[in-house]
């Protein structure tokens, strides 16, 4: 593919040139006089008739000026050579078979382009020139339609010329004057295409295309400016590279997927259910009951998210069964049933999209370990970096690399004692399994104590809170520790943070599942509560109903205080105040962390290392540097929660979306505040995808409990939109049969038979098989032809080395053996050079210089042969010097030039056009 | 609005955004930064095309280049007289092809074109050792310098002149994952 564009670009490209050319020889032209004449002439006949212009044009120009043309290709290859510009040279060389026509291309354009011009001088004075059209007159009607048809592909060419006028290495001025005249002939002949009735549609088409090219430019240029903090973030790139600034993409990426959430919750669900359906306190689940209300508007109890803001629509507990609430008749249950569904679907469509983008752009890069100099050389430097410090870093880094190549290099099979290393890793690694489980059970532990607290009265501030401060405390100290323990283990650093990462991903969901366990545990026995509450319900309703029934004999049953009815626990809503308080306690603790961890810690450094009997700020304290690991994978964590909590509390994505929003400007803040760049500054590309796995990953196993909990619990009898039901996803059932005609219901229940669902399943399991066995069977052959790729390579070199060797051999042999032959070899040689120079060494001046460049050895040796007169060497006495070879071997090249049988480019080539497809 | 009309004709703006990879607002962005490397010389109307050439001394300070080991090769590269003063066409010509949204194939040609510090269209062990060099603030010795220039050259050049011509140079680069990342400047 690349090199089909890259072809495309330089034919391109030399037409181009040459019309610029010509129009540079346009002033020697006209004081031949000649053809200018001609031109006019012909253009002003053309005037009248379009069609016929072009054609005729081309034929007389191609049988009067070929000469000229070619004079001025040549020009242009030698101002080519001349501007630098090699590779388009090579490329030239090497399609000197297409060239031609392309050349012919040049000159219809060309031509093209003066008769347009000579026509507009023309328009004055067209009337005279009336005499010779008639002559060609008749043919006109039979070529139209062919010529129409290359004027069109002519000005689709400029077109296309246009819009890929940025890719162009050019400078400037040349690209406007270019662009400025493909404008131009654009605009000329754009309009006169078609006739009759066609010409005003496509007229109309062309303006509308314009029209559309520019509402597109000025839509992206709106689309660039609603893209936020791009100068933040690019401050900190800036600062800090690459890899800190990609946290902050993947944070506002976060924050855009949330925000869509949040659009979905709040607008489907939330205000929805605050405008239209019941008034607070109108029933019992959306009234604090009696016992609270003394305190329900205290802070302490708002803090732990009890008192009111359990009973409000942030909660799972607040929505009523009804199933159409207010004038809308808006079905309420349902809303809320499939909008939890669909944030589950929504993310993983756009995880999933944005995982496949990245692979598309990563496999493009391959991961050949061929170059790893050379990338190391030429592309290690990072050029966004625009701080002397992180510059500074960067240089170090660089150079650590390379001597870390070059020792791996060196000795890739030095290891000393590689008993011990492995007795530290298996220690290692059985410390950090020590590490998980005691924070597994600590977690468990904790959760459980928490719930025999719960029952007791009055607990204190920390009973309350000790199961988020514990996870908060692990979470702060465990990776640190890990780090530690790692170190023992003495890996590459990149293996090491790999390492690093997956321990701290694995403690962060062991203590999640931890945490949910115990939190099914909490529910189940919540379960068993509500049966007892349930009968107890019934029974103090019915004594309720008795006893009023006995005061007064009214019809209506006054009836009792929401706030006064006995209630479930309803666990629900339990559910996502656990999530919403943990969700909160994490703001708290990595706001804390920054503050205290980063801010507080940079300012004594830096204020107190005045009077201090250390260097701080080099010695221990030292700045902190950013922890990227730990930041993206505590937003993938805080994410899971989100997923987890949003169905049970609703209003949690709104608090994250502030959560983002604020820690988007915190963290830019306190990272250019109080951080120093990385000492080990590394790049970002790959591991993004990485995050993404986690991401998805973390989505799959959060979408776990939800959907264990919508499909085996029963949800609570006297709260929430699922009240009544057996099961939550009734409502999908219930909407179905009394919602949609009957068929579409009997549909339903044949697709929601499992004979259908199993052999759908097995179907896409099959799907995913042979897709798979697709992908391997791919990848294989790409692996083949990588591998013959580099045969071919080695094969090349050696043949190379090879032949020049044999030559040497062969010409030596020569050389002693049969002095006498050489006299006849050598004038014609010297002769075939003679003739073959004008011809090659001249227009290619590039090579012949590259040649001269070559290698001394080589060039020297042949100029030795060409200076002596051939009469010198026979009389001397043959010497088979050291470089005498080369020059012998040298020889049979300038014949091969011509035959494009150049043993160097010729090979070389073939592979980069394989590679490049 | 009135401020943009004065500094370029809406003509010229929509020909910049044909030949660079900017949008308008950065074309004028960087203008802005243009002019604010000298004020005194750089005139608010750009409409009748003056004859404005900032020394080499000038942009090589902007923050974006200061700390980059090649500023001066990447000025000589895309000045027209190739000492590094530039215009202002070269200075968005410089930065369209660092931009994030040239191609890869553009990118390798300047890159290219970078690396060969002595302009003979090959890049040479010499130019490697430069490259070396101003990478790690010669802080290798002189044979780990020519180790790895050596290193250079035996993975990269494909057709074995001991020396890196345009195409071996994109073969390789083309598959560097880094390459289109770290080859970029925001501005």
């Amino acid at each position: 593919m690349a090199t089909e564009i890259e072809a495309a670009g330089i034919e391109i490209d030399g037409q181009v040139e040459s019309d610029t050319q010509s129009e540079e020889d346009e002033g020697k032209e006209k004081t031949s006089k000649k053809q200018p004449r001609r031109e006019t002439v012909r253009a002003s006949r053309l005037e009248r008739k379009k069609p016929q212009r072009d054609k005729e044009d081309e034929s007389k120009e191609e049988h009067n000026c070929p000469r000229q043309n070619r004079a001025s290709r040549r020009k242009t290859h030698q101002k080519k050579n001349g501007d630098g510009k090699k590779a388009e040279v090579k490329e030239r060389d090497k399609k000197a078979s297409t060239k031609d026509q392309k050349n012919s291309e040049n000159k219809e354009k060309k031509t093209n382009k003066k008769g347009k011009e000579g026509e507009n001088k023309q328009k004055k004075g067209r009337k005279n020139s009336t005499s010779s059209e008639s002559s060609n007159s008749f043919d006109e009607e039979s070529l139209s339609e062919e010529e129409l048809a290359m004027l069109m592909e002519q000005v689709e060419q400029r077109k296309k010329l246009i819009s890929a006028m940025r890719n162009k290495p050019w400078r400037m001025v040349k690209k406007l004057s270019v662009l400025r005249e493909a404008q131009a002939f654009v605009e000329k002949f754009e309009g006169a295409l078609g006739k009759g009735k066609g010409k005003k549609l496509y007229a109309y088409k062309m303006m509308m295309a314009k029209k559309w090219v520019k509402f597109k430019r000025d839509f992206d240029n709106f689309k660039t400016q609603c893209i936020p903090w791009e100068m933040k973030i690019k401050e900190v790139e800036s600062h800090f590279g690459s890899s800190v600034a990609s946290y902050f993409i993947f944070l506002r990426w976060m924050y855009g997927v949330n925000l869509v959430l949040f659009g979905l919750i709040f607008g489907l669900v939330i205000i929805p259910e605050v405008l239209m359906g019941m008034p607070y306190g109108s029933m019992p689940r959306k009234t604090v009951p009696r016992a609270e209300q003394a305190t329900a508007m205290d802070f302490s109890v708002l803090w732990d998210f009890e008192g009111y803001i359990k009973y409000s629509a942030l909660f799972y507990g607040y929505y009523n069964n009804q199933r159409t609430i207010g004038w809308l008749k808006y079905r309420l249950p349902m809303a809320y049933f499939m909008v939890g569904i669909s944030v589950f679907g929504y993310s993983l469509m756009v995880v999933i999209r944005s995982m496949a983008r990245n692979a598309n752009e990563s496999t493009a890069d391959g991961e050949d370990d061929n170059f790893i100099f050379s990338w190391k050389m030429f592309t290690s430097w990072d050029y966004l970096i625009g701080n002397p410090e992180t510059a500074d870093n960067k240089f170090a880094s660089i150079t650590t690399s390379f001597k870390e190549s070059i020792v791996d290099e060196q000795e890739s099979n030095k290891d000393e004692n590689i008993h011990l290393r492995r007795f530290l890793r298996v220690l290692a690694n059985i410390l950090i399994i020590c590490c998980l489980c005691g924070s597994g059970y600590l977690i468990y532990f904790v959760v459980k104590r928490s719930q025999t607290f719960s029952k007791m009265q009055n607990v204190g501030w920390y009973e309350r809170n000790e199961v988020e401060i514990v996870m908060s405390l692990l979470g702060m100290f465990c990776p640190p520790l890990f780090e530690t323990i790692a170190a023992l283990e003495n890996y590459h650093p990149r293996i090491g943070l790999k390492w690093q990462l997956g321990r701290i991903f694995a403690l962060f969901l062991g203590n999640l599942y931890t945490f949910l366990l115990a939190l099914m545990d909490d529910v189940n026995e919540k379960l068993d509560e509500e049966d007892v509450v349930k009968n107890i319900t019934r029974w103090m309703l019915l004594g309720h109903h008795n006893s009023s029934m006995g005061n007064s004999s009214a019809d209506t049953p006054p009836s009792l205080d929401p706030a006064d009815v006995p209630r479930g626990p309803c666990w629900e809503t339990t559910v996502g105040i656990e999530f919403v308080r943990l969700t909160v306690s994490d703001i708290l603790v990595t706001y804390v962390t920054i503050l205290v961890g980063d801010f507080i810690r940079a300012c004594f450094v830096r204020f107190v290392n005045y009077c201090w009997c250390w260097d701080l700020e080099a010695g221990f304290p030292s700045y902190a540097e950013f922890d990227i690991s730990g930041n993206v994978l505590g937003l993938v964590f805080n994410q899971g929660m989100i997923w987890m909590g949003s169905f049970y509390a609703p209003g949690l994505v709104g608090i994250n979306v502030l959560r983002l929003l604020t820690s988007m400007y915190f963290q830019c803040w306190a990272v250019m505040s109080s951080n120093v760049p990385h000492e080990r500054v590394f790049k970002a590309s790959k591991s993004n995808n990485f995050y993404m796995g986690l991401l998805l990953l973390i989505l799959f196993l959060s979408l776990l409990p939800v959907a264990y909990t919508i499909m085996s619990l029963p949800p609570s009898f006297d709260c929430g939109p699922f009240s009544g039901k057996k099961r939550m996803y009734e409502v999908i059932q219930e909407t179905i049969e009394l919602d949609f005609p009957l068929f579409i219901a009997k549909i339903f229940s044949y697709v929601a038979n499992p004979g259908l669902i199993i052999p759908a399943i097995l179907l896409m399991v099959l799907a995913i098989y042979y897709l798979n066995a697709v992908s391997e069977a791919y990848q294989r052959a790409n692996a083949e032809l990588k591998k013959k790729m580099q045969m071919q390579r080695e094969e090349d070199k050696n043949k190379r080395n090879n032949k020049t060797n044999n030559n040497s051999m062969m010409q030596d042999l020569e050389d002693l053996l049969a002095p006498s032959t050489k006299i006849e070899i050598y004038p014609k040689q010297a002769e075939g050079k003679k003739i073959e120079s004008p011809d090659q060494v001249i227009p290619f001046g590039k090579q012949g210089k590259a040649e001269v460049l070559n290698g001394s050895p080589m060039s020297g040796g042949r100029r030795a042969v060409l200076i002596p007169p051939p009469h010198l060497l026979v009389t001397r006495p043959p010497t088979p010097g050291i470089w005498a070879p080369y020059s012998y071997a040298d020889k049979p090249w300038p014949g091969a030039h011509p035959l494009g049988l150049v043993p160097g480019r010729g090979r070389g080539h073939p592979c980069y056009s394989h590679a490049a497809r | 609005m009135g401020n943009k009309q004065t500094i370029f004709t809406p003509e010229q703006l929509d020909a910049y955004q044909d030949c660079t990879f900017f949008t308008r607002k950065e074309i004028l962005r960087l203008f802005y930064r243009y002019r604010d490397l000298a004020p005194q010389l750089v005139p608010l109307d750009y409409t009748d095309k003056p004859d404005v050439t900032l020394p080499y001394e000038l942009i090589g300070s902007m923050p974006e280049l200061k700390d980059n080991p090649f500023r001066q090769r990447i000025a000589e590269v895309f000045s027209e007289d190739g000492d590094g003063n530039m215009t202002l066409d070269d200075f968005l010509d410089m930065f369209s092809v660092l931009s994030e949204m040239a191609p890869r194939d553009l990118k390798a040609y300047y890159a290219f074109k970078i690396y060969d510090f002595n302009n003979d269209d090959y890049i040479c062990k010499s130019d490697l050792e430069k490259t070396v060099n101003k990478l790690t603030r010669n802080e290798l010795t002189p044979e780990e310098v020519r180790l790895v220039c050596e290193k250079v050259i035996y993975e990269a050049d494909l057709d074995n002149d001991g020396k890196l011509s345009l195409e071996d140079f994109q073969h390789m680069i083309i598959r560097a994952p880094d390459f289109l990342s770290t080859f970029h400047i925001r501005i």
